[in-house]
């Protein structure tokens, strides 16, 4: 029985079908984080889980089409990146949507106004296992825009329906990557970037406040701006503040003490000083790429930074960033794998982009891992997925096999 | 007013009471005490040369078969032997250095690298021959040392890729040095080693002075060799006679040394009709060139091939970041070496980091390349394009004692560099907490200088 195959017979019928992933090794990314040998996975017709077991105790039904794979794992998240805005070619006023800096906060940029998703990079990162993105504005400007999470294989938005979420929280950036572009725009410096943040925070629960108000005339006029933040202080969304300096970090810990809106930390490449003050807010980080360059703010990054917080006990997830030139994009999967070589247990590499991701991003009922009744996201490889020299060979998304390229 | 002995910081008072009294005499004199070596080795002592054995190792000689359970001899800077135990006789008197379960390979070699901080040509013009990085690298800067933990020995250090011809390029050894003399290569005459930074396609297209097209970018290069074979010939005419000799011009005399094979070309070049663009001025000029990065290098690599020149690659994680590497693809290497070409893969650090180079060779292997050539590829394939293989790049008896001592797997993501040696000298150690700092970043690693906020728990 040839995988290959049944693999183009599969591509032949694109829609969701009647799937049997039977995998060497498999990686629910379940409980303990256990793999399972010589597993099968059941996806339904209705591109969610039907079963995960041992071969010996899941039969294929009749009918059913089989993939093989050697190794299998819940379909990677990219738990914080700017592709399908920051686009392959990296043309200004071309391609390159993911920052506008013209004031200092634009809460009320929405991702998908901005999003290509037929930008090559979307399907380079779907051929490599990444089925899950949470893209948008990038860091760069102290309030650059919203954040949405969706599937790599939506090409178009049309509707809410296309996106798991279409406003997955506002991206704030603090530190001097966080000021203004030109001489003398604003903030031009680390206390002026708080004082302007903590002053709008201010108006948008003033305005909130009005809101409520039993008298509709006194009401305030719709402000997209305004909205936008007070979703935050209504803890709908969280910000995702990104913060290298360990100052820029206390920061960022001391605002959300301030107004209590939920914060999910990014980037914190100097995290490793405030291992206590982290653990004690419950705060998750979104750790920068292992990978990132160790130039700027982040010229003081450690390798080591994801094995650190995992000893900590804080909760963390693998994100590809943003990439001003080459390369333009970064995987997920190859940022855990260096993870990995610098102390971090192999499985939770692995569940820094599935299970954990899907936790930070409040999609852990949907995504992250392979169990009944959650969506069917696999991606395929010839061996172990950490390893440089291994093939991603399948994607599935939603039940339907979405790539059979080799990566 | 005097500080309070508490607020005195304790390094300070260890110094002062436990410095030996010559030393502190010394200081109090003003006279320089040796500090230590950038590189973190030692100046070797007087006497006879170091003889070290070791042990026990899977030794990869890149020239040769794996040699398990091998022996690797070292006498002073050399490789004295190397080969199975039962072979190799481990010479009376030698320090045996044990290393079973480890793998040694040779010294990473990089053909292109930024590291040090280099310039070369500035915004005045499109053609800057005359510019020397060597006047420019600051052999201090972290880069340096990150390179030296990524297990990198030898490196050809260029200005960039915005110039038709932005520089002279240097080729250093990653020795325990405190002058970019004392690390630089020389060539059998004692000039310093190196090659010519060269670059096509949109990098060096740019407002005036510089081409606004490649067909414009061509006619300058082509106008300023045939100004250099002008040179060439009045020098040859010369003759004895120094009185005939033309006027000095820095820039033609390095043209001329391209010109008569002494100094090859490295060219920046991405497209596939930029490729062959530097094919044909290679033809029309005949000087040596090396294709540098070459992301278009799949589509006409039966052209490269037949030119008979060597590449030198880079594997990125993503193609793209400008048009040019829309196409970049990880099977470059394996299309090269099918075809017979010396293919090396470079880092381009910063683009990818020196500390990450032996994933990008492993990366080549995701592109259908052997493990074998992939190796060579970081090792020996480079030494070729240097012209430095006769002393580097394998491990043979009579080369330079530069190798690597891995935890495992060289193309394995999960192997560590533990130690890495040039000539005979340890510059890098995993287990030294400063070489630690170098290898996997924290507070400082940053900029040795710069000292920054950031360094209260060091």
């Amino acid at each position: 029985m040839k995988t290959d195959l049944f693999l183009f017979f599969l591509l032949a019928a694109a829609a969701p079908a009647q799937l049997a992933v039977k995998v060497r090794t498999l990686h629910p990314m379940t409980g303990d984080l256990a793999p399972l040998r010589d597993a099968v996975v059941l996806c339904g017709p209705d591109g969610k889980i039907q079963r995960v077991g041992p071969a010996a105790e899941v039969p294929v039904p009749d009918g059913w089409r089989v993939v093989e794979a050697e190794v299998a794992v819940p379909g990677l998240i990219d738990a914080r990146t700017t592709v399908g805005l920051s686009g392959v070619l990296n043309w200004d006023r071309r391609d390159q949507e993911q920052l506008e800096t013209s004031t200092p906060m634009q809460p009320e940029l929405r991702a998908s106004d901005a999003y290509n998703g037929r930008d090559p990079l979307v399907q380079w990162l779907r051929e490599l296992g990444v089925t899950t993105i949470h893209t948008g504005h990038a860091p760069g400007a102290l309030v650059s825009g919203q954040t949405m999470i969706l599937k790599t294989d939506r090409a178009s938005i049309v509707s809410k329906q296309d996106m798991l979420s279409p406003l997955a929280g506002i991206s704030v950036t603090l530190g001097a990557d966080g000021f203004g572009k030109e001489d003398k725009k604003p903030p031009g410096t680390r206390a002026k970037s708080v004082a302007l943040l903590r002053a709008e925070l201010i108006k948008a629960r003033e305005y909130s406040a009005k809101l409520q108000l039993a008298d509709a005339a006194k009401h305030p006029d719709r402000d997209l701006h305004l909205e936008a933040l007070a979703a935050v202080l209504r803890k709908e969304v969280p910000l995702f503040i990104t913060a290298d300096r360990h100052h820029d970090i206390a920061a960022a810990l001391r605002l959300q003490q301030e107004f209590g809106f939920r914060l999910v930390l990014d980037s914190a490449a100097e995290a490793y000083h405030l291992l206590d003050a982290l653990k004690a807010s419950g705060v998750p980080v979104i750790v920068h790429p292992t990978m990132a360059r160790a130039s700027g703010e982040q010229e003081n990054l450690k390798f080591t930074l994801a094995a650190e917080l995992h000893r900590a006990g804080i909760p963390f997830a693998f994100q590809s960033g943003y990439e001003a030139y080459v390369p333009k994009i970064r995987v997920v999967l190859f940022e855990a794998a260096m993870a990995a070589a610098h102390g971090l247990p192999p499985e939770q590499a692995l569940a820094a982009c599935t299970i954990r991701a899907a936790e930070i991003l409040g999609l852990q009922d949907r995504l992250g891992s392979l169990a009944p009744g959650k969506d069917a996201d696999l991606a395929l490889y010839d061996g172990d997925p950490l390893e440089t020299a291994t093939h991603c060979l399948g994607v599935i998304i939603d039940g339907r096999l979405v790539s059979t390229e080799k990566r | 007013m005097r500080p309070s002995a508490e607020f005195r910081p304790p390094v300070l008072r260890l110094a002062l009471v436990f410095v030996p009294m010559g030393m502190l005499a010394a200081v109090m004199l003003g006279l320089a005490v040796e500090p230590a070596l950038p590189g973190g080795g030692e100046r070797p002592p007087a006497g006879p040369p170091t003889l070290r054995a070791f042990t026990g190792a899977t030794i990869l000689p890149v020239s040769g078969p794996p040699v398990p359970d091998g022996v690797l001899v070292v006498q002073g800077g050399r490789i004295l032997a190397v080969g199975p135990r039962a072979s190799v006789v481990v010479p009376a008197g030698a320090e045996v250095i044990d290393c079973p379960g480890k793998v040694i390979l040779p010294g990473l070699i990089c053909t292109h690298s930024h590291i040090g901080s280099p310039s070369g040509g500035d915004a005045s013009s499109p053609l800057q021959p005359e510019t020397r990085v060597l006047d420019a690298i600051d052999i201090r800067d972290t880069s340096l040392a990150k390179a030296r933990a990524g297990g990198l020995t030898t490196v050809n250090i260029m200005p960039g890729s915005g110039h038709l011809v932005s520089g002279q390029t240097l080729y250093l050894k990653l020795r325990p040095g405190r002058t970019v003399e004392e690390l630089a290569i020389k060539n059998a005459d004692g000039t310093l080693a190196g090659g010519l930074k060269m670059a096509n396609g949109t990098n060096s297209i740019r407002d005036a002075p510089f081409p606004g097209t490649r067909g414009k970018s061509a006619a300058l290069v082509r106008q300023e060799f045939l100004k250099a074979r002008d040179h060439q010939r009045k020098i040859a005419a010369a003759g004895e006679d120094a009185s005939k000799l033309p006027d000095r011009n820095l820039g033609l005399e390095t043209l001329v040394e391209v010109l008569d094979g002494r100094r090859v070309v490295h060219h920046h070049t991405h497209r596939a009709d930029d490729i062959l663009t530097v094919l044909r001025l290679k033809e029309e000029f005949g000087f040596k060139v090396v294709l540098h990065h070459v992301a278009d290098a799949w589509k006409v690599a039966d052209e490269i091939a037949a030119a008979g020149v060597g590449c030198s690659i880079i594997n990125l994680d993503s193609p793209g970041g400008k048009l040019e590497v829309r196409d970049i693809d990880w099977k470059n290497g394996a299309e090269l070496v099918r075809r017979g070409v010396v293919t090396a893969v470079h880092t381009d650090d910063p683009i990818t980091d020196s500390r990450w180079m032996l994933r990008s060779a492993a990366l080549s292997v995701r592109g259908g390349m052997s493990r074998e050539k992939a190796l060579e590829s970081v090792t020996l394939a480079g030494a070729r394009l240097l012209g430095l293989e006769d002393s580097t790049g394998s491990l043979e008896p009579g080369k330079d004692a530069d190798f690597v001592l891995l935890s495992g797997d060289p193309l394995s993501i999960y192997s560590r560099v533990l130690e890495t040696w040039v000539e005979g000298q340890k510059v890098f150690d995993l287990a030294r907490p400063d070489d630690r700092l170098m290898a996997e970043g924290g507070p400082g690693a940053g900029h040795a200088r710069l000292g920054s906020t950031c360094c209260f728990s060091r």
